[in-house]
């Protein structure tokens, strides 16, 4: 299931997304990279809010530990939903 | 330095996927899990390294890391966030962090972060990471 959903997300390198953690900040960035471990690596970030988060102010580029994340937000055309339906249901059987 | 060079031979195996290969010996800002900033700055005008930290927060220039995401850190410092007062910066040193314990590592860019008023910046403390 894992390596299911690590092909999904290197498929939407180079899309905008919005990666909200589990401490419940929201980074918005353009996905650079994805390993294994759904680790990811934004460019261009931004923290969704900025007044009450300063935190990350002078960092532009980042990596975010996988076991941290709680949502990816993806673009809307960036979801087949055909396609996952079909990819989950072939490894509920089993490959 | 022998475990250093271990943890830098480590990093060179590494070249799929979002590594840290990029971020070694720069200056990064870590996000660790319980909230804290750390983080270490050069100084060009003084000729040796400056420190400045807030605890949910760290700073520092990377050094080594593996596929767990354990990094080392060299002169590091904490930036600590409050509402009562600006940042205040907390000088660590040399610090390995253990990969679970890490949320985000961020590259920091020297311009943005010499153009932000440290000492007006008041806020919240990050929230500890809730799995």
């Amino acid at each position: 299931m894992t390596y299911l959903f690590f092909s999904y997300f290197k498929d939407l390198v180079g899309r905008e997304v919005t990666v909200e953690l589990k401490n419940d900040l929201a980074i918005r960035g353009t996905l650079h990279s994805v390993d294994q471990y759904l680790n990811i690596k934004l460019e261009n970030t931004r923290v969704v809010d900025q007044d009450k988060y300063p935190h990350m102010l002078s960092v532009r580029n980042c990596f975010i530990r996988g076991s941290v994340v709680r949502y990816v937000q993806l673009p809307p055309d960036g979801v087949d939903i055909e396609l996952l339906h079909d990819a989950t249901r072939r490894e509920a059987r089993g490959g | 330095m022998i475990e250093f060079q271990l943890f830098r031979a480590l990093s060179f195996e590494m070249s799929t996927g979002p590594g840290l290969e990029s971020l070694v010996d720069q200056t990064i800002s870590v996000i660790t899990n319980d909230g804290r900033n750390i983080v270490f700055q050069w100084d060009p005008n003084l000729q040796h390294y400056s420190f400045v930290f807030p605890l949910p927060n760290a700073k520092g220039i990377l050094k080594g890391f593996d596929q767990a995401t354990n990094i080392i850190l060299d002169e590091s410092h904490e930036r600590v966030y409050s509402t009562k007062e600006g940042v205040q910066q907390l000088v660590l040193g040399l610090y390995i962090i253990r990969g679970d314990n890490i949320s985000v590592v961020g590259e920091l860019d020297e311009e943005l972060d010499s153009a932000l008023d440290l000492s007006n910046l008041r806020a919240h403390p990050l929230k500890p990471v809730i799995h």
